[in-house]
């Protein structure tokens, strides 16, 4: 057994300590011969520090496309010449998507906007949109709006969103090479003021953007200083059009390690499968990643791109015995 | 409107379908939406939910899955 695996069997199964950057390293530089004792290791890590229920959550894009932002990444980005265009969702189509939603057993429903940060518009398209959702469907309502002002933070609380996503996307050292048009720390600093709000804070990324081993345990390091209640982990789906369209999808194995590593580095938090994985790991990766320290998943379809059905998941989650996370009472 | 519409564009990349035979579009859009519209290769407005989406071009009208 590889040293580090030994250590991380004392030092986060044991004692709930997560692994520092040159661990986390170390786990992503062992060879694929000890990748089933990883992935074994941080599923138990898992199953002791969050238990065998998984977070079901669905996803909407309430205002899609033109986004004035860079993000490398990402086909909304109204910079690059990618074939999405702009739209906004209606308010009964997104409650209409809320019930979908929960119809599938969902217990989180988050409601996303490609912008930089949300305009009066937009702000009140949320009020309306969260008053509709909550008199009619039952469901713990999540947003993504970009940066925020601590106005807006408090706006949110008011209207009942318990909690919001903002990605770091990727390290400190490397974000400069996907986004040009904002900082890390301008992210930084809007995930500071959501945590002071009692919101709880999603944040995570995506790997593939052409960062380094090195820099993944930069950012698994970065998130686990952050701290968040739950960490969406991305893995690069090229889109046409994007300034990383051609790059290579990650490929399944290294896929696995890093979610093994991002669990090791954050033993207790809410670990979720979000956009690429259909495409890096398949039917049989989504299930390996299930056993390897992944907690959570978003069902159906993703903003811009397709996932598969919900009811795949779903049965996947009952043959491996995992029981969805009921609807909690505490918020 | 006919029946079955041509598919005279291919409503991924909006090329001409008949430019090539379109198997990584085609094999792409098992997880995306079709963002040309196949007839005029108009860029469609594509809502995608967490189930289904909808795709409208302005002179052929709304698609769904």
């Amino acid at each position: 057994m590889p040293e580090i695996l030994d250590q991380a069997r004392d030092q986060v199964l044991h004692n709930g300590v997560g692994l520092d950057e040159a661990g986390v390293l170390a786990v992503l530089n062992l060879p694929d011969e000890h990748l089933s004792a990883t992935l074994q290791l941080a599923h138990e890590v898992r199953m002791r520090w969050c238990g065998p229920e998984v977070e079901v959550e669905g996803i909407v894009s309430l205002k899609t496309g033109g986004c004035p932002e860079d993000c490398h990444f990402c086909s909304q980005s109204g910079l690059f010449t990618s074939p999405v265009r702009s739209v906004w969702l209606d308010i009964p189509s997104l409650v209409q998507a809320a019930k979908q939603t929960a119809a599938t057993g969902a217990t989180e429903f988050c409601i996303v906007a490609a912008v930089r940060g949300p305009d009066d518009r937009l702000m009140k398209q949320m009020r309306e949109g969260v008053a509709a959702i909550k008199a009619e469907v039952d469901i713990q309502v999540a947003a993504s709006l970009g940066m925020l002002t601590q106005e807006q933070v408090d706006e949110l609380v008011d209207m009942g969103v318990h909690r919001y996503n903002h990605n770091l996307e990727t390290c400190r050292s490397y974000f400069p090479n996907v986004v040009t048009t904002h900082s890390w720390e301008e992210r930084w600093e809007t995930l500071r003021m959501v945590r002071e709000s009692g919101m709880e804070v999603c944040c995570g990324g995506i790997l593939g953007l052409g960062e380094t081993v090195e820099q993944r345990a930069e950012f698994a390091a970065q998130l686990a200083e952050l701290d968040p209640h739950e960490v969406p982990l991305n893995f690069l789906n090229p889109r046409p059009g994007t300034p990383l369209g051609d790059r290579p999808v990650v490929e399944g194995r290294d896929a696995l390690r890093a979610i093994a590593a991002f669990r090791l580095a954050m033993p207790r938090t809410i670990l979720r499968y979000a956009g690429g994985r259909e495409i890096t790991l398949g039917d049989l990766g989504t299930r390996d990643g299930l056993l390897g320290g992944i907690n959570a998943v978003i069902v159906g379809n993703y903003l811009t791109t397709l996932g598969r059905p919900a009811t795949d998941d779903l049965k996947l989650l009952d043959e491996l015995k995992m029981p969805v996370k009921a609807l909690s009472a505490t918020l | 409107m006919p029946a079955v519409a041509a598919q005279t564009w291919c409503d991924r990349c909006g090329e001409a379908a008949a430019s090539g035979a379109h198997e990584q579009c085609a094999a792409a859009r098992a997880l995306e939406p079709p963002r040309y519209c196949a007839r005029c290769r108009r860029r469609m407005k594509v809502q995608v939910l967490p189930i289904g989406w909808s795709a409208i071009c302005v002179e052929h009208g709304e698609i769904r899955s």
